[in-house]
């Protein structure tokens, strides 16, 4: 469903990647893996539509990528928290989702929360909370919003044991669903299966 | 359009929790206009004579002030990207963003400056076209700054830039703007003046978002 090909790359003058071409069908997940400055997130942000490719082309159930039925079925977690420190988590996740369309009740985004391990912590600003528990924050949002395509980018940094366990099975369930998953981490992740893409 | 109105209750809702940025501009403009007439003195005449003027030059210095954070703290945490990622067109996105803006920084000086102008010995219609003018005025404000505030996202000492960047295209909404309150006080027609800046408001609500939208897109690549 997901078919990139000839994907190519560079920052100034260096060439990050050149010819990367993967597919993803439903249930698959693909884990990009490489050296520190390789082009990891580069990679990731090409495969979203935030930074053009110099070449290359990104197909989505048969539609050239970036489009807006591909961002629909889109979920992109990068580096940043993405939250508002300012608001609860229960606003953020409702802003959030009201911001892409999505309805989203306020027990649905609490057992979202819950699940994500931040119950007693909706109603706090997230400024309070640790940096795990932010990305937690974020982390809910996978489960608030429907996609079919998770682009994760080191998300697993910064989680305790627990929560690595807890995005594990989220993402297996997610596959398990039929959807697709494309990871980078340095660690070995807890999902099963995978095919591996080395920058 | 419901992404649409989220966004302007996101940011307002942002704005209530931390009210001081938003009283910066307002006092700013308060202080500013209220600092001609102490220093001048009591004289009627002049004051009425620079009152359109000093009252315009104080709402495009206010608006300028709350403009580099306009699209600061959504790029600093990530939330920016997630909003050109959104399904719901950035355009949309931005436009909600720009009328907060507007709600916050515009809409105040609005009802302050027939406060403010009874400083200057103005009558009450030349108070009521001044408030018009600026009803008028600082949408387009808001709507060019907004163009300005996304082309200098990211870049070091923006602030400067944007002022450079965004001052001489206020400049059309100075000149009807003022110049609608000293046609009146001069006992012209102020139709002309009104419509034209009305006429530009309509065009920078078409194109600047879009504008935004654009110049955005390319400081998060």
């Amino acid at each position: 469903m997901l078919n990139v090909s000839g994907l190519a790359c560079s920052r100034g003058e260096r060439r990050l990647f050149v010819d990367v071409g993967f597919s993803l069908a439903a249930g698959e997940w693909l884990h990009v893996q490489g050296d520190n400055g390789s082009g990891k997130t580069s990679m990731m942000r090409l495969l979203v539509g935030l930074s053009p490719a110099d070449a290359g082309a990104i197909f989505w159930r048969g539609e050239r990528a970036p489009s807006v039925e591909f961002r629909r079925d889109l979920i992109y977690l990068g580096h940043h928290a993405a939250v508002k420190e300012d608001l609860t988590p229960l606003e953020n996740l409702r802003l959030a989702a009201a911001l892409d369309g999505v309805a989203l009740d306020e027990r649905g985004a609490l057992a979202a929360l819950i699940r994500l391990g931040l119950r007693g912590r909706e109603e706090l600003p997230v400024r309070v909370l640790s940096a795990g528990q932010k990305r937690r924050v974020l982390l809910a949002r996978l489960l608030t919003r429907p996609a079919d395509l998770w682009v994760l980018d080191e998300a697993f940094n910064a989680l305790d044991v627990a929560a690595v366990k807890l995005l594990g099975d989220l993402i297996a369930e997610h596959l398990a669903a039929g959807g697709m998953a494309i990871l980078t981490s340095h660690q070995p992740l807890p999902v099963p299966g995978g095919k591996a893409l080395v920058l | 359009m419901n992404a649409f109105f989220a966004t302007v209750r996101r940011d307002l809702l942002l704005a209530m929790r931390r009210k001081s940025e938003v009283l910066t501009a307002v006092f700013f403009f308060v202080i500013v206009t209220s600092l001609f007439p102490l220093g001048i003195g009591p004289e009627p005449v002049l004051l009425k004579k620079i009152a359109p003027g000093i009252l315009w030059v104080a709402a495009l210095l206010a608006t300028l002030l709350g403009l580099p954070r306009l699209f600061a703290a959504d790029h600093v945490d990530g939330t920016l990207e997630q909003m050109a990622l959104s399904p719901s067109p950035l355009g949309l996105l931005v436009a909600g963003k720009i009328l907060a803006h507007w709600l916050l920084c515009g809409l105040p000086l609005v009802l302050l400056a027939p406060v403010l102008g009874l400083q200057f010995d103005l009558d009450a219609s030349a108070l009521g076209i001044l408030t018009l003018a600026l009803l008028l005025g600082t949408p387009l404000l808001s709507l060019i700054g907004a163009i300005g505030a996304a082309l200098t996202l990211g870049v070091r000492g923006g602030g400067v830039l944007l002022a450079l960047l965004v001052l001489p295209l206020y400049i059309p909404a100075l000149i009807f703007g003022a110049g609608a309150v000293e046609a009146h006080i001069a006992g012209l027609d102020v139709g002309g003046h009104l419509s034209l800046l009305a006429a530009m408001l309509v065009l920078a609500a078409f194109f600047a978002p879009w504008a935004t939208t654009a110049a955005l897109r390319i400081a998060l690549e």
